[in-house]
């Protein structure tokens, strides 16, 4: 479990830095961050003898099986390599950081921040699992996007923070896609299977489309064209953290994937056209911008994006000795380059400005800064003997040596870059260091602190000792790390200071030469450049895009969500009838040849007929008397009454018995609610309005009906039959649908008991603290009042009351074999206690029932929950129904747990309707009762 | 022949529960929801084939039983319906005073 140490060890220990300053403050913090940074190298120490010894670790958690889903981690050379990248840069941030943030506040979040960048970006780079690693990539993505808008009071820093995170999640969906294709294509989502079936992948017709989509994750996150505009923006970010990740781990993500994707989708000329154009693209015109920047941040942020644009065209090859190219350039770039973002930052910290206008003599004041940026620098412009220079040269070969068509053009491009590439590392060194004081300064610069400097030193001296010794130190890794990746492909590495003369070596001293003579004559070029027609620039673009989704999101929302309800379910219902009735029209119709069951009415189905004209009348009725609200209740209640009648005639009596109590409580609920709702409702619309509605609701009638007929037409073929045939054995009872509800399928009651009593609760808290106003009524009665309630109703429910409790015992003790159960037994139990409400009225049946029935929903639901979870106790699943037979005496009866979750139910359920209905009878005063 | 009333007879009721609710006034919301829930619980129920005289419920000498799994399902949703429409006449009551009209998009006259 150590390589999933590695990564989990800063992502779970994150927040070590908040804790340590806490206790340290700013030292805390960084030592927080340290030491998390140096407990995940110990785990990367313990697992890494088999990499060096040339194989690889893998450690793999399901996580998803189904899915082919894994967190699956290998740690091969290429991996090792950009581990030790991410944490030996990180732990170099991290020092350096603690300087460099001396002086803002909340530094501990930073190091925070920082920390869960690190692990996912470990993720990244160990991901054995496709999807896995896609997963670890957005997560790169939004911890970078919280530290690029660290100074979040800064609107410069939210806005870059925001492209940062559009674009490159932009690409991480591309990316996803790509990899669920690549997945597909390949029949694996291993990653060694993956690399194992290059043919395969190259062969099927889909490898375009897996190539786009991963392209263009690549793209975005590696900052190539036209997606680059992305990264200078992120430069708001404080500069440890562009350090990190814009130079040196972040931003290789994308070229990474690109070498370790390589095995499996590169060898084909769709592959070389793509990765190497983009890339010689980005990595010219972005060399060009360089040059012309005045932020120093900026300038090496441009310059970053073209070398990443080298190492992405060199990928793009197709051929072994580049990718061992590009490889190498990976590395050196990121000490250069992370060593020169740090000393940007220096300067920036010590000088107050990162304009080159302003700037310019700080060697003076910074004379050791000054010379391990003027060493990182010529590394940057490939200098000899530094390690630039040495990926450089092979840059170049490769070029020369790269197919027919583009002899000429590849290094021709090549040179180019390299020009622009010393030009501008000669104006960055001289802009900052040499050149006039322009005593443009916002305050006099100081030599920074000793171990801010420390770790550029580091960095800057392995770019001198590989520039100088490759042989000795860098060859033999270089080897290991390229192994594994092209395995048995590996092709000889030789790497020297000097080749003899040859063209790299002439195509280098024409860039030095030709660069230097561009910087000397910087002015002439910035003035000609200004002369050039400008190209759109990304940026705008982007906004631009950016703006007209939102316009559209933002008419389209206003179109449909117009605060009208009425609107609302006219969309509903229309989208429903054209989805539902599409199936019926057009070819799809389904089983045309099955027909409709005609079949002549039998005589046992004739009182059915009769059901269903109750049922319409009522429905007819009520949209007839709508406005007249007493009637409209009583006719309503008809067609609950045919319904009621329909599962009588249709083998239901389960539900009969709670539709017909249901139809009860509803009654006296509306009874209750109209007390409150004006009696002359508002005027209804223009007759246009009536017919829109009437073609809206035939419409969906007229689909119900031809949905349901066809249902009706065919066989019936359910599930039912394991029901049926356990109930008894299984479940211990004869009632099926009992049995279902408290048994097979407990968990779904569990449930839809809960649900009663979240709406309880929800119209108890709406109610809290309302008082609304009860219309004078011309009924007569009300709940509430002592002196109203008619006598004769008093008298006769209160005998009633021990009748319908008798009543609904008996129907909850012989639910689980015949007709009854819970849930109508409750409801009956609700009704008779309402019905002594209504007649007597709250204060008097209060003084005599005093319960709260909040607490009551809460026991009710315990109940249940309790013998579900008492099953567990036996090993056995939740809801687990044990029962026995008792023999007492003349007594034979069976006892089930089945019985005890009833019960549950059976309270939650009068507790429920209790709580609504006394809280709807007490929440109204009289009209003038108050003031 | 029964079976086509039974679909016309849940259609019908659908239908005026559907055209009431587009009424947008509170209480004839409050009764087109109830008829659509009669409507729904039916088609619910009879997903399960209409059948005569099979009550899921062991008998001695019955071996084909109406299918029960319908059955448990609408006596939930019937109950939960219940809930539902206190919830919606409590919330209608308040709008009610609070706006000091029953129509439901107030405010916005016929603008659907």
């Amino acid at each position: 479990m150590w390589l999933v140490a590695v990564i989990a060890i800063p992502i779970l220990l994150c927040w070590v830095p908040i804790w340590g300053s806490r206790i340290a403050g700013r030292n805390g913090s960084a030592w927080g961050a340290g030491l998390v940074t140096a407990l995940s190298m110990l785990a990367l120490s313990q697992t890494v003898q088999p990499t060096l010894d040339g194989g690889m670790a893998t450690e793999t958690i399901d996580w998803m099986p189904t899915l082919g889903l894994q967190l699956a981690f290998r740690l091969d050379g290429l991996a090792l390599l950009m581990c030790v990248l991410v944490l030996g840069i990180g732990a170099l941030v991290v020092l350096y950081g603690r300087y460099y943030l001396d002086h803002v506040d909340r530094d501990d979040r930073f190091f925070s921040f920082l920390l869960l960048f690190m692990g996912a970006m470990l993720g990244v780079v160990t991901s054995e699992n496709l999807l896995g690693l896609v997963v670890f990539w957005e997560l790169t993505s939004v911890s970078s996007f919280l530290l690029v808008a660290f100074k979040n009071d800064k609107a410069a820093a939210r806005k870059g923070a925001r492209r940062a995170l559009g674009v490159t999640g932009l690409g991480g969906l591309c990316l996803l896609a790509g990899m669920l294709l690549l997945g597909e294509v390949a029949g694996s989502y291993a990653l060694t299977d993956v690399l194992a079936a290059h043919d395969q992948i190259v062969a099927d017709s889909r490898y375009p489309y897996v190539l786009i989509l991963i392209l263009l994750g690549v793209f975005t996150k590696s900052a190539q064209f036209p997606f680059h505009f992305w990264l200078p923006g992120a430069m708001s970010a404080p500069t440890p953290a562009s350090a990190y990740l814009h130079s040196a781990t972040m931003v290789k993500a994308g070229v990474f994937l690109l070498i370790r994707l390589w095995p499996a989708l590169a060898g084909t000329d769709l592959w070389f056209w793509i990765v190497t154009g983009v890339g010689m693209t980005t990595m010219v015109f972005a060399a060009f911008v360089a040059l012309f920047e005045r932020d120093i941040k900026g300038l090496l942020a441009y310059s970053t994006i073209s070398h990443l644009g080298l190492i992405t065209a060199l990928a793009g090859l197709n051929t072994t000795t580049a990718v061992v190219a590009a490889i190498f350039h990976v590395i050196n770039h990121a000490t250069f380059k992370a060593s020169l973002f740090m000393a940007a930052g220096i300067v920036d910290h010590e000088a107050g400005t990162r304009d080159l206008d302003a700037l310019g003599g700080l060697a003076k004041y910074m004379r050791s800064t000054a010379i391990l940026a003027g060493v990182a620098a010529s590394a940057m412009a490939g200098i000899p003997l530094l390690n630039g220079f040495l990926s450089k040269e092979m840059f170049f070969k490769e070029a020369v040596e790269v197919g027919a068509v583009t002899s000429l053009a590849l290094p021709a491009l090549a040179t180019i870059g390299g020009i622009f590439s010393v030009a501008y590392s000669a104006r960055f060194v001289w802009g900052i260091f040499f050149g006039p004081e322009t005593g443009k300064l916002p305050k006099t610069p100081h030599p920074p602190p000793t171990w801010m400097q420390v770790p550029v030193w580091l960095l800057v001296t392995l770019c001198v000792v590989v520039g100088m010794a490759p042989a000795l130190v860098i060859q033999t890794p270089l080897i290991g790390i390229a192994r594994s990746v092209l395995g048995e492909a590996t092709p000889a590495i030789d790497i020297h200071v000097w080749h003899g003369f040859n063209v790299p070596l002439a195509m280098s001293a024409a860039a030095v030469v030709v660069g230097a003579l561009l910087f000397r004559s910087y002015d002439t070029a910035a003035k000609l450049r200004e002369g050039l027609p400008r190209a759109p620039k990304g940026v705008s673009l982007y906004n631009d895009a950016l703006g007209l989704a939102f316009r559209f999101a933002r008419g389209f929302t206003e179109r449909c969500y117009n605060d009208s309800l009425t609107r609302y379910i006219v969309l509903v219902l229309v989208s429903a009838l054209v989805v539902g009735s599409s199936p019926f029209l057009g070819d799809g119709a389904p089983d045309s040849d099955m027909g409709w069951d005609l079949a002549p009415l039998q005589r046992e189905e004739l009182p059915a007929l009769a059901f269903i004209a109750v049922l319409i009348l009522g429905a007819v009725a009520t949209v007839k008397f709508r406005s007249r609200r007493f009637v409209a209740l009583i006719v309503v209640g008809l067609t609950g009454l045919g319904t009621t009648l329909m599962f009588v005639e249709f083998s239901a009596p389960d539900l009969a018995l709670t539709q017909l109590s249901v139809e009860l409580a509803t009654t006296v609920l509306i009874l209750l609610a109209l007390f409150f709702l004006p009696e002359n409702s508002h005027p209804e619309g223009s007759s246009a309005r009536h017919g829109r509605d009437w073609l809206i609701a035939g419409g969906v009638g007229l689909g119900l009906t031809a949905l349901m007929f066809a249902v009706l037409s065919r066989p019936a073929s359910s599930i039912a039959d394991y029901y049926i045939a356990m109930a008894k054995p299984g479940g211990g009872g004869t009632n099926i649908v009992n049995v279902i509800l408290v048994d097979f399928r407990g968990f779904d009651t569990m449930g839809e008991v809960t649900v009663l009593a979240v709406a309880a609760l929800a119209i108890a808290a709406l109610l809290e603290n309302v008082r609304l106003v009860r219309r004078r009524t011309t009924l007569g009665a009300t709940v509430r009042d002592d002196e109203r309630h008619p006598f004769l109703l008093a008298v006769m429910t209160r005998p009633l009351l021990p009748l319908l409790l008798l009543v609904a015992a008996f129907i909850l003790l012989r639910g689980h074999n015949l007709p009854g159960g819970g849930f109508i037994a409750g409801l009956v139990t609700a009704v008779a206690l309402v019905l002594q409400f209504l007649a007597s009225g709250l204060r008097w049946t209060f003084q005599r029932l005093d319960i709260d029935y909040t607490v009551a929903t809460a026991l009710g639901l315990l109940i249940a929950l309790a013998t579900g979870a008492a099953a567990m106790l036996f090993g056995q699943p939740f809801l687990t129904t044990a029962y026995t037979y008792v023999h007492l005496g003349p007594l034979h009866f069976e006892l089930a747990t089945a019985m005890a979750f009833d019960i549950g139910v059976f309270i939650t359920v009068v507790a429920v309707l209790l709580l609504i209905l006394v809280r709807l009878g007490e929440v109204g005063e009289e009209e003038g009762e108050h003031e | 022949m029964m079976n086509l009333a039974f679909s016309a007879g849940v259609g019908i009721v659908a239908a005026c529960g559907v055209y009431l609710l587009l009424r947008a006034r509170t209480y004839t919301i409050v009764l087109g929801l109830l008829l659509v829930s009669y409507a729904t619980n039916l088609f619910l129920f009879a997903s399960g084939r209409l059948s005569i005289d099979k009550a899921p419920i062991y008998a001695e000498d019955t071996t084909s039983y109406a299918d029960p799994i319908p059955q448990a399902l609408v006596l939930t949703a019937i109950v939960i319906g219940l809930a539902m429409t206190a919830f919606v006449i409590v919330v209608a009551m308040i709008a009610n005073q609070k706006l000091g009209s029953d129509h439901v998009d107030a405010g916005r006259e016929d603008d659907a």
